[in-house]
């Protein structure tokens, strides 16, 4: 097996491009899993641990924020909880405090898993996932990258090199069903962005398909009736009957499978119940600012 | 390949490391610093936690060569010489530890829990302790061992 631990981007293209085979590793949360079980055993590992820019993060034009690649949960829950809540909220129902220091949104990505929980408050506020290779650099809308359980776009000389959220203009969630508080893969999950500037409501299932699933029926339904209620302007709650339809569009979406986390039923009824609720939180807070302004 | 660190404090030089192994493996099997425990060897259990450059991480988690030039504390490196450190101290007197196959993590994640948060709530204990597993001392010593370290420390 080869090491190849590059020191800036250009050599950690290069050598991706020169060993394509090689399994990139930051956190190695994931990876290296696979590795201590002998379930991989790939003729190089890329250490991409040693490059700078890729821990960093930054305000883009506007209100567009740009997460390298590596920076960690602890990293989103410490620096970002203001401007991307809904990330904060999921990157705190993660592993364990070792994990979180060590695990990243980018290895989320990578892995392409349906239950990354990462992955829900993505989808919610329309991320775009930044793919670096010496060919060039090319931004790809999260739902278009990963195509299937643990498949994505990513081709072999390419590396995920950060993505593109929106700083929050309204209230976020993340919720999340397992048998604990901590260490838990997500039986299920819903993520929730409320996006009043311009009347959109974003929603993302984790966990209850191939990949996170956007509830777009759902989302259009509930936006009807905010806008017909006028809801965004007098901020009223949203009544009884709408929350539960909205809730069942959520769980009309949701393509579960039956495996050892839980049973395609339970998710399916489940994921109704956290979106309802998500969608109840998210709207008293948004309530709730008015309160105080 | 070799590989250079800092352990404990000392600079450590090792040959013949496999580039797919951890820095568990390292540390237990060619450093003979067997504190660390090799359990689940996939993030699940904590009882392979160290700081590396002081973060607190699973040593299980970490290839081998990406602790080139870092520097690790591992539960040996926790007090110095023969003396305890408060934390172990807590654990012995409160009966913190039974079989003691996972007190080395538990040592290393209360004591970074006590560096950053020097009187946590029992809220803020179980949730920096939720990445270790006990089967069998039960939690409710570990929580008083962590109580009683706290007192005299923070």
């Amino acid at each position: 097996m080869e090491f190849l631990q590059p020191l800036d981007r250009k050599e950690a293209l290069e050598a991706k491009a020169a060993h394509p085979e090689a399994v990139p590793i930051f956190g190695g949360t994931d990876v290296m899993v696979e590795l201590n079980f002998a379930r991989t055993r790939p003729r190089a590992m890329l250490d991409l641990t040693r490059i700078p820019e890729i821990r960093e993060w930054g305000e883009e034009d506007g209100r567009l924020l740009r997460v390298g690649a590596g920076v960690t949960y602890a990293q989103i829950i410490a620096e970002l909880g203001n401007k991307l809540p809904g990330l904060a909220m999921a990157s705190r129902t993660v592993g364990s405090p070792q994990i979180r220091n060590r695990g990243t949104v980018g290895g989320n990505l990578g892995t392409a898993s349906p239950a990354g929980d990462g992955l829900p408050p993505l989808y919610a506020s329309d991320a775009e996932v930044e793919i670096d290779s010496t060919e060039g650099v090319r931004r790809v809308p999260v739902s278009e990258f990963i195509l299937g359980p643990k498949r994505s776009v990513l081709k072999e000389n390419e590396l995920i090199s950060a993505f593109y959220l929106p700083e929050a203009e309204g209230p976020q969630q993340y919720s999340k069903i397992g048998p604990r508080n901590a260490m838990v893969i997500a039986v299920c999950s819903f993520g929730l962005a409320l996006h009043p500037e311009r009347e959109k409501v974003g929603t993302c299932i984790g966990s209850a398909g191939p990949t996170p699933i956007r509830a777009g029926d759902a989302e259009d339904f509930i936006e009807g009736v905010l806008e017909e209620g006028g809801l965004w302007e007098s901020r009223v709650a949203i009544d009884e009957a709408a929350l539960r339809r909205f809730g069942e569009m959520v769980a009309a979406a949701a393509r579960p499978i039956d495996d050892v986390r839980g049973t395609g039923e339970y998710r399916r009824h489940s994921v109704g119940v956290l979106a309802k609720r998500t969608l109840m939180w998210a709207w008293d807070e948004y309530r709730e600012a008015t309160d105080a302004a | 390949m070799r590989l250079r660190l800092e352990v404990n404090g000392e600079r450590r030089e090792v040959d013949g490391v496999w580039e797919g192994e951890s820095l568990l493996y390292v540390l237990r099997e060619r450093l003979g610093l067997p504190g660390s425990k090799n359990a689940c060897e996939q993030g699940e259990c904590g009882s392979c936690s160290v700081y590396m450059d002081g973060i607190l991480v699973c040593s299980c988690l970490v290839l081998a060569g990406q602790a080139e030039g870092r520097e690790v504390v591992t539960v040996e490196g926790i007090a110095g010489g023969d003396e305890l450190h408060p934390v172990q101290e807590a654990f012995v007197e409160a009966g913190a530890v039974q079989c003691g196959f996972c007190t080395p993590g538990f040592v290393v994640a209360t004591h970074d829990l006590l560096r950053r948060e020097p009187e946590p709530t029992d809220a803020e204990i179980r949730e920096a302790l939720a990445g270790n597993l006990c089967r069998c001392t039960g939690y409710e010593k570990i929580l008083d061992a962590v109580r009683l370290a706290a007192q005299r420390t923070g």
